[in-house]
């Protein structure tokens, strides 16, 4: 369910982590009350620091998505999936899908199309809007 | 004592023959952290190595392990006792088999613990029976990264612990490190011209050049503060000099102006926003794209 951050994106492996956790409870492949990977075998699995690991479970606890019961692991809160909407994501997940076709018919490459995003995601995140 | 840093370099300098290796290197490094040691052949990386494990003594300045002095020879047993060392050269008594290299070994660690010697050797599937010197390197790699991690130590030194080594065999060792440094109270420092390795497994990073630190920290920080900034103008890009906190360097090219900073871009878009930029768009840097900056070609 969680695969391996990618190191180079520019973007702090914990919050990747984050956005995949986040990720997995918008599409459903996560549900309330289920349980998260434990953050030592997490880490080994996907090869990376278990602090950080660590990190990314405190702060998703802290958002309240995930609940940390002592000596039982982590879970998926029930207010998880209503503080981020799925409906919502899945209107945005066709809205990206659409561009994207669009931009390929213009001929842009993948390439081009996820350097585009990336830039613009980048240049967004300096307002610290999200805009959701 | 509460010694919250594992490492403290504090104005670290050791010549050779009036040569800097080492030139007032500061860094540090906390308890439980997987931190990378880069810098170029010849940067001062083993020096600093070789300071801290007490084999050199340092013209100038101090390091500490542990909160102990590195250069005071009592010190320096007690040290080594709480520390492993795996050398780039995978250092290993020749004659002996890896059985016999296991048992001699813990014989010098209070808290070896066997338990972890025999769950490694049949993890690396090393020959019990083989005589070191008919290793390959993977597998002396694996050997001398088995007597590190079994010998309960609170302290993993590395030197290049996966040059030379195919990508399957870097893949285990990596993830002996990381199960290792998650077993809780380990900390480990490994030097490396892997960019990607440390990239993956630490969490914080320091890069040398030249005897001193052009980096140290976090590298989940790093990832969120350094960017590559293109600004792009109708004409000439103009020849200013950016006053912006965070600017390491600013490049020219016809209509374009690339700036790397340390401390994002939203210094940089207000300070041209007055020069009228056609577009101004950040771009995530990698180790690999700071580690090219930040250390002097050869002159």
């Amino acid at each position: 369910m969680i695969v391996k951050p990618n190191p180079s994106l520019g973007v702090p492996i914990y919050l990747q982590l984050m956005e995949q956790v986040k990720h997995a409870i918008e599409t459903g492949a996560l549900r309330a009350g289920e349980q998260l990977p434990g953050i030592r075998p997490l880490a080994e699995d996907l090869v990376i620091n278990v602090n950080t690991v660590a990190k990314a479970y405190r702060e998703l606890e802290r958002e309240g998505i995930i609940e940390l019961r002592h000596g039982a692991g982590a879970f998926v809160t029930g207010a998880a999936l209503k503080a981020r909407g799925a409906d919502k994501f899945r209107a945005a997940q066709t809205l990206v899908e659409t561009t994207i076709e669009k931009l390929r018919a213009r001929g842009l490459s993948d390439e081009e199309i996820r350097r585009l995003f990336e830039a613009e995601l980048a240049g967004l995140k300096r307002g610290g809007g999200q805009g959701g | 004592m509460a010694d919250e840093n594992v490492i403290e370099i504090a104005n670290l300098s050791k010549s050779y023959d009036g040569v800097d290796a080492v030139a007032g290197l500061n860094l540090t490094v906390p308890r439980g952290a997987i931190c990378g040691l880069l810098g170029r052949n010849g940067a001062g990386k083993t020096t600093t190595i070789k300071v801290l494990l007490g084999m050199v003594r340092p013209t100038s300045g101090s390091a500490r392990v542990f909160g102990l002095a590195a250069d005071d020879p009592r010190a320096s047993v007690e040290i080594r006792r709480r520390a492993s060392f795996v050398s780039d050269d995978k250092d290993l008594y020749d004659a002996l088999t890896v059985d016999e290299i296991i048992r001699f070994t813990a014989a010098f660690y209070p808290r070896w613990n066997d338990d972890l010697a025999d769950e490694y050797l049949e993890r690396f599937a090393l020959p019990e029976g083989r005589p070191a010197k008919k290793l390959s390197r993977g597998m002396r790699t694996k050997l001398a990264l088995l007597l590190a991690l079994s010998s309960g130590t609170e302290l993993l030194i590395l030197d290049e612990p996966t040059a030379g080594l195919d990508p399957a065999v870097t893949d285990e060792v990596l993830k002996a490190l990381v199960a290792h440094a998650a077993r809780g109270d380990v900390t480990v420092f490994m030097s490396s011209h892997q960019l990607a390795d440390i990239e993956q497994i630490a969490d914080r990073v320091a890069i040398i050049d030249r005897g001193r630190a052009v980096l140290n920290g976090e590298l989940d920080e790093i990832r969120a503060s350094y960017r590559r900034v293109r600004v792009v103008f109708d004409g000439d890009a103009p020849d200013v000099a950016l006053r912006s906190a965070g600017v390491i360097r600013s490049q020219r090219n016809g209509r374009v102006l690339t700036v790397l900073s340390s401390a994002g871009a939203d210094g940089i878009r207000a300070e041209v926003a007055p020069l009228e930029p056609v577009s101004v768009d950040e771009l995530p840097v990698t180790l690999k794209d700071i580690f090219l900056e930040t250390v002097v070609g050869e002159g």
